[in-house]
């Protein structure tokens, strides 16, 4: 009945596990009450759990990513606080094993159920408003994704208490994760929140390739789009293409554990280096699925923030296509030891240098669009500064890494640890950041903190160096990554200096809670009434905020990049239509909360070998797709009328805020 | 027609241009699972690890029946979709039921030669060759088992729903997609069947 699912499996045994076993359940039990008290269910069954509206998925992603990446901060800090004190006799607080767990879930979380949500749910907000879309191309398909990404994410927590989770990192080491050395659920657990998440993140980048290439406003032609727009096009292109290579790698690999099939064992003709292969076909796109986007948000924000034109807009278009197409042919430089010939290492060395031109270019064209710019230092900016700076010194060491010699030094050391944080801290992060600022007035019609931001920024750009710079010494005094205990005195200052800027960082954390009570608290004072808080330049600007659900009265025509900025200089911007007529809105729809359901209890199942279970799940899933294909009735009217009364509203709005915002 | 329906009919067609470009797309991700699996065959088609290779295991005369099944059905659906242009809905139909049952045919064949390669003790945990070969091949009868409950839900609505835009619009995508396994067939039958017959 319950596969090997047994008392056994619920974590009493470790102190830390034990708290998360007591804890979650008792959190969500008194977060399930205390919601049927104020009777907010209903409210959030219907407004939230079943929309789709792109502007609320994107909200629930962003939240989502918000409360993964503190589960993998937490983390961080757990690893950052045990080799800062395990030194010679002392061993630390934790197990060698609880240890390998810990480093697996921060890298799978981090990234797979952090950064992707995140950024996911930025590219939701603000790509349809930017190209003068009423919706995504599939609204339906975009609430299923969410809820894939939400039951992928509650397979990681629940590893927390019941077993265990993988301890063969977050990429996975073959033959290492095959069942004859890891037995346990770890590495199930593993397989299938990547699974689960990469079915729901592909049918994201089906939806919004279409979104972008069919629903742009008349007029809006390619080298017209927003260039978050066309970053978001590239990552899509990329989620599309790359993705695959994931789930096959996953799916042999599921093979091997559960039919004792020999793809990456050492038996029988198994080829451990293919797994290697296979999963860095899409873990190096990987890399700029998540980092694309942030470039994207910096070139609207350097553009915006500088009250100028993006200087060189060609150049960041085929920068970020080039860089794109390159992503697919650099996988091999994260085995350069696997001992290939030296002309293979050769080539993949230099096509990974090649990389850096196109970032470079980027780089150059953010400077000159400051340059003579008459720069606003809002918190936005300040990341994008900071991003600029240390960007370049992660990108200088990565090009070190791609020389191949050199790599053999620093390979598997701490070095490489520090490498990549300081492209996605920076890269990644910082942009995300940045963008939550940007946006979050014209979601939530005011605009979050200053001060608090700014305190958090700080916290951010001391405690990053801080906890990451020393690793780059220390992976040149050879410092392996991922040990839970070592005997060598000379590295343990460098870690603690690491730790204190974890601790930074953490304070940094904090501010950003802070801000955003005080922003909640000040929202009438911080209100976004014109739904222009930045004097901004493209589409999403020239709506309300928050936006009606139609997002657009009347599908705007564009005329020209950055249209709205240049409507605004013409005097053309807020012109009342001569009419409004009625628009047809997706109906909200329970498929994408059935299938995530679904898709949770298959997961698990798997994971227990409750086969029984597993086909019921599969079964859900399927004949909610069958129900979904035999709705037809999808869409309800808004009348022009009704319209015409949500766009009075806000011209009155506007008319009171006089259009004096922006000096 | 008032201008209100005109709008309202291209909004519908404009929804299912979309889709149908949508399911290209996905096709096209579809089609690099595929592609990883023929180069992960492609790496294991001599890790024999002692056990059998091809020349003991296949039987060419069964396959090229099995791939008549698949190749047959799909020019039946084409068939069937030259009668949905016409609006023929028994057409439309019976077709669709002659494709199914080709279509069922194959993967009865298939099943049934994996069944006796089990059998026979050269199941896919025998060797990594045989590994990727029943996961190549695997894979592909699965996304046509798939089409195949596709069709049946399809054969409904096209019975009780009749031939609405709707309809039309997943019988197109279905069309694609069980053209495009007829091209992913023709892939497995010459690489893994008769290359490993040379």
């Amino acid at each position: 009945m319950f596969g090997r699912l047994t008392w056994d499996s619920i974590q009493t045994h470790d102190p830390f596990l034990f708290m998360a076993t007591i804890g979650m359940p008792i959190v969500v039990i008194a977060l399930v009450i205390v919601l049927a008290y104020f009777k907010k269910w209903g409210y959030l069954w219907r407004e939230w759990f079943t929309t789709v509206d792109h502007k609320k998925i994107g909200f629930m992603y962003i939240i989502l990513g918000m409360m993964m990446m503190l589960r993998g901060f937490v983390d961080a800090i757990m690893m950052r606080a045990q080799q800062s004190i395990a030194e010679g006799a002392n061993h630390g607080y934790l197990t060698a094993d609880h240890f390998s767990q810990i480093f697996s879930a921060h890298g799978t979380i981090m990234i797979i159920f952090a950064a992707m949500p995140i950024f996911i749910g930025l590219m939701n907000i603000a790509v349809p408003l930017q190209i003068g879309a009423r919706d995504v191309a599939f609204p339906a398909l975009n609430s299923v994704s969410f809820w894939l990404t939400v039951s992928a994410s509650l397979l990681v927590m629940v590893s927390l208490s019941i077993g265990d989770f993988s301890t063969a990192g977050w990429t996975g080491i073959a033959p290492y994760f095959e069942k004859q050395y890891s037995p346990g659920s770890g590495v199930d657990y593993w397989t299938w929140a990547l699974q689960l998440s990469g079915v729901g993140t592909t049918l994201t980048g089906i939806n919004f390739f279409v979104t972008i290439i069919k629903m742009r406003a008349p007029g809006l032609k390619l080298m017209r789009m927003p260039l978050f727009t066309w970053t978001a096009l590239t990552t899509n292109a990329l989620i599309v293409l790359s993705f695959p290579a994931l789930t096959v790698a996953l799916l042999l690999l599921t093979l091997d554990r559960y039919l004792g099939m020999n793809f990456f064992t050492n038996l029988l003709g198994g080829n451990v280096m293919l797994y290697n292969n296979i999963f860095w076909m899409w873990g190096h796109p990987e890399v700029y699925i998540v980092i694309l986007p942030a470039f994207g948000i910096f070139s609207e924000v350097v553009a915006t923030f500088s009250r100028k034109q993006i200087f060189g807009y060609h150049s960041l278009v085929y920068a970020t296509a080039v860089i794109m197409i390159l992503s697919f042919t650099v996988w091999l430089h994260h085995f350069f030891t696997m001992g290939n010939s030296v002309d293979v290492n050769i080539a993949f060395g230099i096509a990974t240098m090649l990389i850096a031109i196109p970032t470079g270019v980027k780089v150059f064209d953010w400077l000159f669009t400051m340059y003579r710019g008459r720069i606003n230092f809002s918190t936005p900016m300040y990341w994008l500064v900071a991003f600029l700076v240390m960007f370049v010194v992660g990108g200088m060491t990565g090009v070190l890494m791609a020389i191949p010699p050199i790599d053999y030094l620093v390979h598997n050391t701490v070095f490489l640890v520090a490498h990549f944080h300081n492209m996605l801290i920076p890269g990644a992060l910082f942009g995300y950041f940045a963008g939550l600022i940007y946006w979050f007035p014209k979601i939530f019609g005011f605009k979050l903190d200053e001060r608090w931001g700014k305190i958090s920024f700080w916290g951010w750009a001391i405690g990053f160096p801080t906890a990451f710079f020393p690793l780059y010494v220390l992976g040149f005094m050879g410092m392996p990554r991922r040990m839970y205990h070592y005997d060598n005195p000379t590295w343990q200052p460098l870690l603690i200096v690491a730790a204190i800027g974890t601790a930074i960082i953490a304070g940094a954390f904090v501010a950003m809670a802070i801000q955003a009570y005080v922003s909640v608290k000040n929202r009438k004072k911080n209100a976004d009434l014109t739904g222009d808080p930045w004097n901004g330049r493209t589409l999403e600007w020239s709506i309300p905020s928050p936006p009606p659900v139609y997002n657009f009265a009347v599908i705007p025509t564009v005329e020209g990049r950055d249209s709205f900025w240049t409507e605004k200089e013409k005097g053309t911007a807020y012109k009342r239509p001569e009419k409004y007529s009625d628009i047809h809105v997706p109906k909200n729809v329970p498929y994408g909360v059935w299938i995530g359901i679904a898709a949770f209890f298959f997961g698990f199942a798997m994971i227990w070998y409750m086969w029984w279970l597993a086909i019921l799940g599969l079964i859900g899933a399927i004949t909610t797709v069958i129900i979904a294909a035999n709705n037809d009735e999808n869409e309800y009217v808004i009348s022009a009328e009704e319209v015409k009364k949500i766009e009075d509203a806000h011209y009155e709005r506007l008319a009171a805020a006089g259009g004096k915002q922006h000096e | 027609m008032n201008n209100e329906a005109n709008l309202h009919l291209a909004a519908e067609a404009h929804q299912s241009e979309n889709k149908l470009f949508g399911f290209w797309i996905y096709l096209m991700s579809d089609l690099i699972i595929f592609a990883v699996l023929f180069a992960t065959f492609a790496t294991m088609a001599t890790s024999f690890a002692g056990g059998p290779g091809p020349k003991q295991l296949f039987n060419l005369p069964y396959l090229f029946i099995e791939t008549m099944f698949l190749l047959i059905s799909s020019w039946t659906y084409g068939l069937s979709m030259i009668n949905l242009q016409n609006q023929k809905k028994n057409a439309v139909l019976s077709l669709l039921a002659v494709t199914f049952l080709l279509g069922l045919g194959f993967v009865v064949m298939e099943v049934t030669e994996f069944h006796q390669l089990i059998l026979d003790g050269n199941g896919p945990d025998r060797s990594s060759f045989l590994s990727s070969f029943f996961t190549l091949v695997g894979t592909h009868g699965l996304h046509v088992s798939f089409g195949l409950l596709w069709m049946a839900v399809l054969m409904v609505q096209v019975a009780t729903k009749g031939l609405t835009a709707g309809v039309r619009s997943r019988l197109m995508r279905l069309s694609l997609f069980w053209h495009f396994l007829d091209v992913i067939w023709v892939g497995v039958f010459t690489f893994v069947y008769l290359l490993g017959m040379v």
